[in-house]
C-alpha cells in the first residue's frame, strides 16, 4: 500500500497548503528510528475541508503537527499559499520568520479540557493572540473582539469570559478553544480529533460549529480523526493513512461509495455498522499492526491484507489515478479488478 | 434453559456529595435470560457503569444502593463479599473498558489468568496455567504458550482485551459484563472484539451485559437494547423494534444526531443542545426534557413512568414519539416556536449556535 507519489496534487490552483515529501522520524534508541510519516504529499484548496482518517500509529497526528512545525519535519516541504505573493515555505523559516507565520496557521486538540490553561479566564485565554498579533487595536477593541468570538461559538461572554476552564463542561471547552483558533482570523485551521472526547449528544454541535465557523471566517479545515463516519460528515476530500503512508486519497463521496484500496475497504466494514458499498466480511484482518521501528518492504499494508502477493513485497505502490479526484497506492485496487495496473 | 437468570428490580444508586445527593441510578429494572445480551445504551453520566457496578458490587462503600437484584433465585446484596467470594468473579464477571488498567503491569499475561482459577476453582499451580494458554487459545491469541510469559506491556491493545476476556472467562461465568470493551481500540479490532465477546457468548450460552455509548454497536448483537439517561431508563425494546419503531425523543435524537457513514458528506447533523444534566436532588420532571424537542408543560412537572408501547417494549414519555401525543406535541412546539422548557425550536433545523451555558453555566 501506500503510498508514496504526488499524482493527486493539483498544482498550484488556489491551493492553500502544499505538503510534500513530508517524513517525520523519531530515535527511538539503540541506532533504531521510529518512522511515523514516510513520503507523504497532499494539497488542500481554499474553502476545503481535508480528512485524515486512519487508525492509531498511522501517522495523521503527527503530520497534523509537522505542518505547524511542532516539531519541524525529518524532510520535506510545507508551503503556505504556494504561487502567490504570500507564498512562505514554513520548513525553510525559523525563528521570528516562522513566529510570523503561523497566525495565520490554528490547530484544536483533542482533550479541550488540557489544551485550555486552568489557571486563566477564558477572556484572556481567547483574547492572548489579539494581545500579542494585533497591534492597531486598544484594549476595548480586544474586548469586543473576544466578545463577538465566544458569542460566533455559543459561549455567553458576559456569563463565561472572566471565568476559569473548569467551570465548562467537555463541549463548551471545546467551543472555547475553537473561539481562540479563530480570533486571529487563521487560514487554516487543523482539527486533531476535535470531537473523540465528547459525547455523541455534544458532537453534532461541535461538528455543527465548525461547518459555521469555515463558512463565517472562510476558513480552509484539516480534520483528523478515527471515527469514519464523522470524518466523511465534514471533510470535501479524505486522506487515508496507514503506518505512515497514503493509502488512498478521493472525493469524500467517491472514496466511500466506491472505496478501491484494500486497507481503506477494511476500515469500512469494520465500522459498528458497515458502509453498504462493502461487505462485512471485508473486515477479516489481523490484529497486529507491523512495528513502525520496522515497517514491511514494499506495501507496508501488505502484511495484513488479502490480496498481497510478491510483487507488493518487492515493489511499493504510488499513488496514482484511478478516476476523476480518486487516487490510490495498491497494485491490486478494487476498481481496476485483480489483474492490477 | 429457560427461565431469567438476572432480575433487576428498583435498582438505585445515590452518592452523597457537597452539593447534595447525586442519584447517579434512579429506579432500574431489567431481567436477562441465560444466553441473551442486553445492550446498555447511554452517555457519560447515564449511570450505565454505576448500574454495572452495582452488579458486581464494585461500588465504594459510601454508595447509597437500593432495590433488588435476583441472580438465579439467590438475593446478590444479601451475599457478603466473604461468604460468596466465589459469586463475583467466577458466576458473574466484567470485562472494563481499558484494558491496560485491568491488567496488572508486572505480572506475566499467565499467572493474572491462573490466579482466578486458583482462587475459586482451586487448580494447581500447573493445571492453572495450562488452563490458562486454552483460554487465550480461545479468545484467538496466536501463539498461547510465549504469550502466557509475556507482560502486559509486550501486548497490542486488542491482544490486551483479549487477555481481559480470557480472565473474565476463567471459571466459566454464567454473566459476563463488559463495560465499553472496544471504546479505547481501534475500530478494525473493535469488529474483532465484539465479535468473539458474541462468539463466546453463544457457545457457553452466557448471559452478557453490554455497556456503550455507540447506539451502532448494539444493533445487531444485543437482544434487547435499554437507553439510559441521568440515571433513568428512558426506553427498554428488543433491538429490532427499538430501531424500527422507537418511542422515546432521546433514541430519536441519539440517532439524528450521529454521523452515518452511508450518508454524503455536509450533511447537517441535527442537534441535541446543552449537555447531560448531573442529577442532583430529586427531579420534578422528565430529566430530558431542557434539550428535548417534544417536550410539553407535564414535563416539567411530572416524571413520566416506564409504560408498554407493544410487546417488551418499554418507554417512559409523556409525548413519545410515533403517538398522537408526541406527534401532537411536536408540531404545537414547531408553530410556537418554542419548546415548553423553552428550547428555541429554529436551532434544530438551522446552524444556529447553542449557547449551551444557560443549563449549566450556574450549577457551578
Amino acid at each position: 500500500m501506500a503510498g508514496s507519489g504526488t499524482a493527486h496534487l493539483r498544482g498550484h490552483d488556489d491551493v492553500v497548503l502544499r505538503v510534500e515529501n513530508l517524513v517525520m522520524e523519531f530515535p527511538a534508541g539503540r541506532h533504531q528510528v521510529v518512522h511515523a510519516v514516510s513520503d507523504v504529499s497532499f494539497d488542500i484548496r481554499r474553502g476545503e475541508t481535508l480528512g485524515i482518517v486512519g487508525e492509531s500509529g498511522c501517522g495523521k497526528s503527527t503530520t497534523a503537527r509537522a505542518i505547524v512545525q511542532l516539531p519541524p519535519p525529518t524532510s520535506g516541504r510545507v508551503v503556505l499559499d504556494p504561487g502567490t505573493d504570500q507564498e512562505a515555505e514554513l520548513t525553510t523559516l525559523e525563528g521570528e520568520g516562522l513566529r510570523q507565520v503561523r497566525p495565520r496557521l490554528q490547530m484544536i486538540f483533542q482533550d479541550p479540557i488540557s489544551s485550555l490553561n486552568p489557571r486563566r479566564r477564558v477572556r484572556d485565554i481567547v483574547g492572548e493572540g489579539l494581545h500579542i498579533w494585533a497591534e492597531g487595536l486598544d484594549d476595548e477593541q480586544i474586548r469586543a473582539r473576544v466578545d463577538e468570538v465566544l458569542e460566533a461559538v455559543g459561549i455567553d461572554p458576559t456569563v463565561a469570559a472572566n471565568r476559569r476552564p473548569h467551570e465548562f463542561s467537555g463541549g463548551q471547552c471545546q467551543r472555547i478553544s475553537i473561539a481562540r483558533a479563530v480570533v486571529l482570523e487563521p487560514e487554516i485551521l487543523i482539527c486533531d480529533e476535535p470531537v473523540s472526547a465528547l459525547d455523541v449528544s455534544v458532537q453534532a454541535q461541535i461538528l455543527n460549529l465548525l461547518e459555521e465557523m469555515k463558512s463565517r471566517y472562510g476558513l480552509t479545515l484539516v480534520f483528523i480523526g478515527h471515527d469514519l463516519s464523522v470524518v466523511r460528515n465534514v471533510s470535501d476530500r479524505v486522506i487515508v493513512m496507514y503506518l505512515g503512508k497514503v493509502c488512498e486519497v478521493g472525493g469524500a463521496d467517491t472514496l466511500y461509495s466506491v472505496p478501491a484500496h484494500p486497507y481503506t475497504r477494511v476500515l469500512l466494514a469494520s465500522a459498528p455498522e458497515p458502509a453498504s458499498t462493502v461487505d462485512g466480511s471485508e473486515a477479516a484482518i489481523g490484529d497486529e499492526i507491523p512495528s513502525p521501528m520496522d515497517p514491511p518492504s514494499g506495501c507496508r499494508f501488505r502484511t495484513r491484507c488479502i490480496r498481497a502477493d510478491d510483487r507488493c513485497t518487492a515493489e511499493e505502490p504510488v499513488l496514482r489515478t484511478l478516476d476523476d479526484d480518486h487516487f490510490v497506492a495498491c497494485h491490486y485496487p478494487t476498481a481496476a479488478g485483480p489483474s492490477g495496473a | 434453559m429457560a427461565g431469567t437468570l438476572l432480575t433487576v428490580q428498583d435498582l438505585s444508586v445515590g452518592f452523597l456529595t457537597e452539593q447534595g445527593l447525586v442519584r447517579a441510578v434512579d429506579g432500574v429494572s431489567f431481567d436477562l435470560e441465560p444466553g441473551q445480551t442486553l445492550g446498555v445504551v447511554g452517555e457519560s453520566g447515564s449511570g450505565k457503569s454505576v448500574t454495572a457496578k452495582a452488579l458486581m458490587n464494585l461500588l465504594p462503600s459510601y454508595a447509597q444502593v437500593g432495590g433488588t437484584v435476583d441472580f438465579d433465585g439467590r438475593d446478590v446484596f444479601a451475599m457478603g463479599a466473604n461468604r460468596e467470594k466465589h459469586f463475583w468473579g467466577v458466576e458473574m464477571t466484567m470485562v472494563f473498558q481499558d484494558p491496560m488498567t485491568s491488567l496488572n503491569p508486572v505480572k506475566k499475561v499467565g499467572e493474572q489468568i491462573a490466579e482466578s482459577l486458583r482462587v475459586h476453582l482451586g487448580r494447581s499451580r500447573g493445571d492453572a496455567l495450562a488452563e490458562a494458554g486454552d483460554l487465550l487459545e480461545q479468545v484467538g491469541i496466536p501463539e498461547p504458550a510465549k504469550r502466557l510469559t509475556q507482560y502486559p506491556h509486550e501486548l497490542s491493545g486488542g491482544l490486551r482485551q483479549r487477555v481481559v476476556i480470557a480472565m473474565a472467562l476463567a471459571c466459566g461465568p454464567r454473566l459476563l459484563i463488559a463495560d465499553e470493551p472496544t471504546t479505547a481500540l481501534d475500530v478494525t479490532v473493535q469488529k474483532h472484539i465484539l465479535d468473539l465477546l458474541d462468539d463466546l457468548r453463544r457457545t457457553r450460552n452466557m448471559a452478557m451485559i453490554l455497556i456503550t455509548h455507540d447506539l451502532g454497536v448494539v444493533k445487531g448483537r444485543a437482544d434487547e437494547v435499554m437507553v439510559m439517561y441521568a440515571g433513568h431508563t428512558m426506553e427498554e425494546a428488543p433491538t429490532a423494534t427499538l430501531f424500527a419503531e422507537m418511542r422515546h425523543p432521546y433514541t430519536e435524537a441519539l440517532l439524528e444526531t450521529i454521523p452515518r457513514i452511508d450518508t454524503p458528506s455536509h450533511t447537517r447533523l441535527v442537534p441535541i443542545p446543552g449537555r447531560p444534566p448531573e442529577v442532583i436532588d430529586v427531579l420534578d420532571g422528565c430529566p430530558f426534557a431542557p434539550r428535548c424537542r417534544y417536550s410539553i408543560a407535564r414535563c416539567l412537572t411530572n416524571q413520566p413512568d416506564l409504560t408498554s408501547h407493544g410487546t417488551g417494549h418499554l418507554c417512559a414519555c409523556h409525548a413519545p414519539v410515533g403517538t398522537p401525543s408526541g406527534t401532537e406535541a411536536r408540531a404545537a412546539n414547531e408553530s410556537t416556536g418554542t419548546t415548553a422548557t423553552g428550547l428555541d425550536m429554529d436551532q434544530f433545523t438551522r446552524n444556529v449556535p447553542v449557547a449551551d451555558l444557560g443549563q449549566s453555566g450556574e450549577e457551578g
